[in-house]
C-alpha cells in the first residue's frame, strides 16, 4: 500500500512522458495526486502495519504526509489552469518533474533508513530545479543555479552527518546501521562526540534545504523566480519534509539523552531566522520575495517551537499544517496577481482587489492569516508556541519572538496593503480570475479558517502523538 | 590488500593539489575523474574482495570515473569554453590555503575520538583534506563548471568516510546515492548550457542580479 503510494506518481510521470496530448498530460497531475491523497488518507486513518525496515509511517510522518498530499492536490488542480495559460512554455518538463517531485517527497517522508531519506531528499532537489527554471530567463537561471548548488552542497553535508552517526555506532560498539528504528533502540550506546557532530551536520544540511537562517540565501531567489505553484510546493511541502529530516535528528538525540543540546541549537537557529526575516521583510518591494522571507520566518517559528519543547512542540506541529496550507494559498494567489500585472513588484502591482477581486482578496486574507491574525489557524498555533515559551520561563526568547512578529506584521502589511488596496494599476486585460486558478487557494484559506475555529478530535490526537515522539525518553 | 591503501590515499591528496593549482579546465576534469576512479578501488583495498565491495567499486568506477567526467567534458564542448579556469584569488594563494587545510586536516584528525583501528590511518585526514579542497574550489573559482568540480571533490571526500562505514550503507542506498550524483551533475550540465546561452559565458560572477 505504502509502496503504491510512493510509486504511483512515478508511474504517472513516466506515462506523462509518452502522452502526446497537452491537456490530458496536465490532467494527469490532479488525477495522480488525487489518488495519492485518497491513499494517504486511507493509510493514515487506518491501522495498517507500520511498515518494514525501509519504509513506514509513524505519527510525525503521517502528519507531514497528509499535509504534503493535500497541498500537492490543490497545486495540481491549479497547475491545469496555469499550464493552459502557458502553452508557450509547454508542459513536457513541468508535469513529469512535478510528479517525480511528489514521489520523492513521499519516499522521504516514509523513509525509515537515513540513507534512503538522504537519497530521496537529494532527488527532490534535482526534480525541482527544472521547475524553478520554468520561465527560462536570466533571473530564473541564476535562481536555479544557486538553488541547485547550495542545496546539493548542503545535502552533501547532511550525508556527512549521517556517516558520523553511523561512526557513533561504531565507536560505541553498537551494531552499525542507519536503519532508524535500530538506531533509536541503541541510541544510548552511541558514542557522544560523533553523535553530536552528526546532529550538527544534519541540522546544517537539512537546514539549508528548509531555509533556516543563515542558510536561507537561495530561498528568496528560488521562490521569487519560480512559478507561483512551484513556490507553493517548495514553501509548504519541501520545507516540511526537510524539517522532518531535522526532527529525525532531534528524535535520535532525545533517545540518546542529549535532547537538550539539540533543542538549544534549533532554538538559536530559529531565533536568528525570525530576526533576519523580519529585517528583510520591511520595505520589501517584491511580493514573492516577501513570501520567501515569510517562509524563512515561519521555519524559524517551527524550529523555536521544537526548541522550547512541551506545549510549544504541540504548537509547532499545528503550525506545520497551518504554514503549509497558508503558504500554498498565498503563493497561488500571488501567482495570479503576477500574471495579471505581468510583474511582482510594487511599482506595477497596485490595487489588486479592484483589478483581480478574488485573488486579490485571497492574497490579503492570506497575509492576515500568516501574520497570525485571528480567526485563522496560524493565530492559534503561534499563540500556542508563545504560551509554551512563556510557560517555560524563556522571557528573552518570548520578547524577541513577539518583537519580530510585530515587525513582520508591519513590514509585510505595508507591502501587501500597497499591492491590494487603492486604484488598480495597468493590468493585462486578458487575465481574469478563473475557477481553476482561484478555487485551490480558496480551498486552502477555508481550511485554514476552519483550523482556526475548530480542531477535530482525530487531528488533535495526531498532533499530540507527533509531539510526543519528540518528547518521550525511551 | 591493505598495503595498497596508503599510497592510494596519498595520490588522492596529491590530486587535490593538482586541481587547486591547475589552470587547464579539461585537465582538471580528467584529474578529478581519476581521483574518483582511484577512490572506487578503496572499498577493495579496505575490505578485500567481497561481493559488496566489488559491486560498490564497479558502481563508483563507472559513475565517478567514466560517466560523470564524460557528461562534464561533453558539457564544456557544447558551450565551447575557450578561456580556462578563472580564479577569484590566484593559484599560489589557493595552493597555500590548500596546504594549510591539508596540514590542519592531519593535525585535527589526531584529536578526533576515532576507534582504535582507524587511529593513525590516512582515511580520515584524506577525507577531510579532500572535502576542504572541494570547498576551496567552490569558493574561489568563478566558472560554473569549476564549482561543479568542487562539489564532486566534496562528494569524493565524503565517499572515503563512507567506505569506512560500509555496513551502514546497504548497496541499494549506495546505488541511489551514486545515481543522485549522476543525475544531479546531468541537470547541472543542462543549466550550465543555459547559462552560456543567456550570458555568453558560464562565469557565475554574472549571476548577481538577484539581491536585496
Amino acid at each position: 500500500m505504502l509502496e503504491l503510494l510512493i510509486l504511483s506518481p512515478l508511474a504517472a510521470a513516466a506515462l506523462s512522458l509518452v502522452f502526446p496530448w497537452y491537456q490530458l498530460r496536465s490532467w494527469l497531475l490532479p488525477l495522480s495526486s488525487g489518488l495519492h491523497l485518497a491513499l494517504s488518507i486511507v493509510l493514515v486513518s487506518g491501522s495498517f502495519p507500520a511498515g518494514g525496515a525501509w519504509v513506514g509511517l509513524d505519527a510525525l510522518s503521517r502528519l507531514v504526509l497528509v499535509v504534503t498530499s493535500l497541498l500537492f492536490f490543490g497545486c495540481a488542480i491549479y497547475a491545469v489552469g496555469y499550464l493552459d495559460l502557458r502553452r508557450d512554455r509547454g508542459n513536457k518538463v513541468m508535469v513529469p518533474c512535478l510528479l517525480a517531485f511528489l514521489s520523492f517527497m513521499t519516499l522521504a517522508i516514509a523513509a525509515r533508513h537515513l540513507g534512503l531519506l538522504w537519497m530521496a531528499v537529494e532527488a527532490t532537489t534535482i526534480c525541482s530545479a527544472p521547475l524553478i527554471y520554468f520561465n527560462r530567463n536570466r533571473l530564473s537561471i541564476e535562481a536555479t543555479w544557486k538553488y541547485l548548488l547550495l542545496c546539493s552542497v548542503g545535502i552533501a553535508l547532511a550525508m556527512l552527518g549521517m556517516l558520523f552517526i553511523a561512526y557513533a555506532a561504531l565507536g560505541g560498539g553498537a551494531p552499525v546501521s542507519l536503519q532508524f528504528d535500530s538506531l533509536l533502540a541503541t541510541a544510548t550506546s552511541l558514542s557522544k562526540p560523533w553523535l553530536h557532530a552528526g546532529f550538527v551536520f544534519l541540522l546544517v544540511g537539512f537546514g539549508t534545504k528548509m531555509g533556516l537562517a543563515p542558510l536561507h540565501t537561495w530561498k528568496p531567489d528560488a521562490y521569487g523566480e519560480a512559478p507561483g505553484l512551484v513556490g507553493a510546493l517548495l514553501a509548504g511541502g519541501l520545507t516540511s519534509v526537510a524539517f522532518l529530516g531535522i526532527l529525525r535528528g532531534v528524535q535520535l538525540m532525545t533517545a540518546a539523552g542529549d535532547g537538550a543540546m539539540a533543542r538549544q541549537s534549533l532554538l538559536w537557529m530559529g531565533i536568528l531566522s525570525l530576526l533576519l526575516a523580519a529585517v528583510f521583510m520591511v520595505r520589501q518591494p517584491d511580493i514573492k520575495r516577501l513570501l520567501a522571507y515569510s517562509s524563512v520566518e515561519h521555519m524559524g517559528l517551527l524550529a523555536i517551537g521544537v526548541g522550547i519543547g512541551g506545549l510549544a512542540t504541540f504548537g509547532a506541529m499545528l503550525h506545520l499544517i497551518n504554514n503549509a496550507l497558508t503558504k500554498g494559498g498565498l503563493f497561488l494567489a500571488a501567482g495570479n496577481i503576477q500574471r495579471a500585472y505581468s510583474s511582482k513588484r510594487l511599482s506595477e502591482v497596485r490595487g489588486a482587489i479592484v483589478g483581480l477581486p478574488i485573488s486579490g482578496t485571497l492574497f490579503l486574507a492570506g497575509f492576515l492569516a500568516i501574520t497570525g491574525s485571528p480567526p485563522f489557524g496560524p493565530f492559534l498555533s503561534e499563540f500556542t508556541i508563545l504560551r509554551g515559551i512563556f510557560a517555560n520561563h524563556q522571557m528573552v526568547v518570548g520578547v524577541l519572538v513577539l518583537l519580530s512578529l510585530a515587525t513582520v506584521f508591519i513590514g509585510m502589511g505595508a507591502t501587501v496593503l500597497a499591492a491590494t488596496q487603492g486604484e488598480s494599476g495597468p493590468k493585462n486585460d486578458n487575465f481574469r480570475d478563473r475557477p481553476l486558478l482561484y478555487l485551490p487557494p480558496l480551498m486552502f484559506m477555508l481550511l485554514i479558517l476552519l483550523l482556526g475555529v475548530y480542531i477535530p478530535e482525530p487531528l488533535q490526537k495526531a498532533l499530540s502523538q507527533a509531539a510526543a515522539l519528540l518528547e518521550v525518553h525511551p | 590488500m591493505m598495503p595498497l591503501t596508503n599510497p592510494l590515499l596519498l595520490v588522492v591528496i596529491l590530486i587535490n593539489f593538482f586541481t587547486l593549482g591547475s589552470a587547464r579546465l579539461v585537465a582538471c576534469i580528467r584529474i578529478v575523474a581519476f581521483q574518483g576512479a582511484l577512490l572506487a578501488m578503496l572499498p577493495l583495498t579496505t575490505h578485500g574482495i567481497t561481493g559488496h565491495a566489488v559491486l560498490l567499486a564497479i558502481g563508483a568506477f563507472s559513475f565517478k570515473g567514466v560517466l560523470i567526467p564524460w557528461l562534464l567534458i561533453r558539457a564544456i564542448r557544447e558551450v565551447r569554453i575557450r578561456r580556462e579556469v578563472e580564479p577569484l584569488i590566484g593559484f599560489v594563494p589557493t595552493l597555500i590555503l590548500g596546504a594549510l587545510t591539508t596540514a590542519g586536516a592531519f593535525l585535527f584528525s589526531d584529536f578526533l575520538p576515532l576507534v582504535a583501528e582507524h587511529h593513525g590511518g590516512l582515511y580520515v585526514p584524506t577525507a577531510l583534506a579532500t572535502m576542504f579542497a572541494g570547498f576551496l574550489l567552490l569558493i574561489t573559482r568563478r566558472k560554473a563548471i569549476t564549482q561543479v568540480l568542487g562539489y564532486l571533490m566534496l562528494e569524493n571526500g565524503i565517499f572515503i568516510i563512507g567506505v569506512l562505514l560500509s555496513e551502514a550503507m546497504p548497496l541499494m542506498v549506495e546505488a541511489g546515492v551514486l545515481l543522485d550524483l549522476l543525475v544531479g551533475i546531468f541537470v547541472m550540465g543542462i543549466v550550465m548550457n543555459q547559462i552560456n546561452r543567456e550570458f555568453t559565458s558560464i562565469g557565475t560572477q554574472r549571476l548577481s542580479d538577484l539581491k536585496e
